[in-house]
């Protein structure tokens, strides 16, 4: 696979009922819509899931990224069962550890406090994406 | 472990990221949730269908589900069924907008106006469904306990 000319699958936990969920799928968006756009694409976890063909055919084969709000790592484990090569791990739950003070509320409606939690997440997930591009000398 | 000594619905969205009408399905479920009917509904989480939440699974099939989904390929419908017990109910935000004539609903990060307008009209009819299963043998399930709702 040549990561040159293929986007790399983020896919975002869906948590509803907490708010590291909703950071996780909002940092998600900060990665593929403001920091790296050319590099990144989103995929929806529900159609990996169910095994869409199209969504596994993003994923199949090459590396990802996973950005999971609880210990559960949906998102991981989805991206895994559709063939990823590799799966690079975000972790909000670990984030937060190292943001101490950051007080996310909200699921639909992050407060401050999980946007910025969310945009730290981002930073760390852009940081990998530049580590496999450097890997690839794409850098 | 949520004692559910009282008869509840659950709610499961697709939660799609790709597409506006996901972002749709997770605020209609939360306004349900937290606003409309908060002492009727709990929330199931799809992708821990896959990832093992058996508490998820068990959820479904003793009460009553309720699968909101973005688009036609029905994840959230298609997931509890396979993984657990056939919905009580499908609502499709696509058919909705369809039918009160919405227009574009912004992006999945972001829902404009007529997005916000469809999640609350898609949140009534959930609100709707919610409650003709609850007058639907009403007190079934009663008692017993359930893994996984939140």
């Amino acid at each position: 696979m040549s990561r040159a000319r293929r986007k790399l699958p983020v896919a975002a936990c869906s948590g509803i009922g907490k708010s590291l969920g909703a950071a996780a799928r909002e940092a998600a968006y900060i990665l593929a819509e403001d920091l790296r756009p050319d590099r990144t694409k989103v995929v929806a976890l529900s159609l990996l899931v169910m095994g869409d063909e199209e969504a596994r055919g993003e994923v199949a084969g090459g590396e990802a990224i996973a950005i999971d709000g609880c210990k559960l790592e949906c998102a991981a484990k989805g991206l895994a069962c559709s063939g990823s090569s590799k799966v690079h791990k975000v972790a909000v739950f670990d984030v937060i550890r190292r943001h101490r003070g950051l007080k996310p509320e909200g699921v639909c409606d992050l407060n401050e406090d999980g946007l910025s939690l969310a945009r730290a997440a981002a930073d760390e997930a852009a940081k990998l994406v530049d580590e496999i591009a450097a890997e690839d000398g794409h850098a | 472990m949520p004692d559910l000594s009282k008869k509840k619905v659950g709610l499961i969205s697709c939660s799609g990221e790709e597409l506006p009408e996901g972002t749709v399905t997770r605020r209609a479920v939360r306004k349900v949730l937290e606003t409309l009917r908060p002492d009727d509904t709990v929330t199931l989480c799809l992708p821990l269908f896959l990832a093992g939440g058996e508490g998820e699974r068990a959820f479904a099939r003793f009460y009553p589900t309720i699968a909101v989904d973005g688009c036609d390929k029905r994840c959230a419908a298609r997931a509890t069924e396979a993984y657990s017990a056939p919905p009580a109910a499908s609502i499709v935000v696509t058919d909705i907008a369809k039918e009160c004539g919405c227009g574009a609903a912004g992006t999945a990060r972001r829902l404009n106006e007529c997005g916000l307008r469809l999640a609350d009209r898609v949140a009534e009819k959930i609100a709707e469904e919610t409650d003709r299963q609850l007058k639907t043998n009403p007190g079934a399930h009663a008692g017993k306990t359930a893994r996984g709702a939140r």
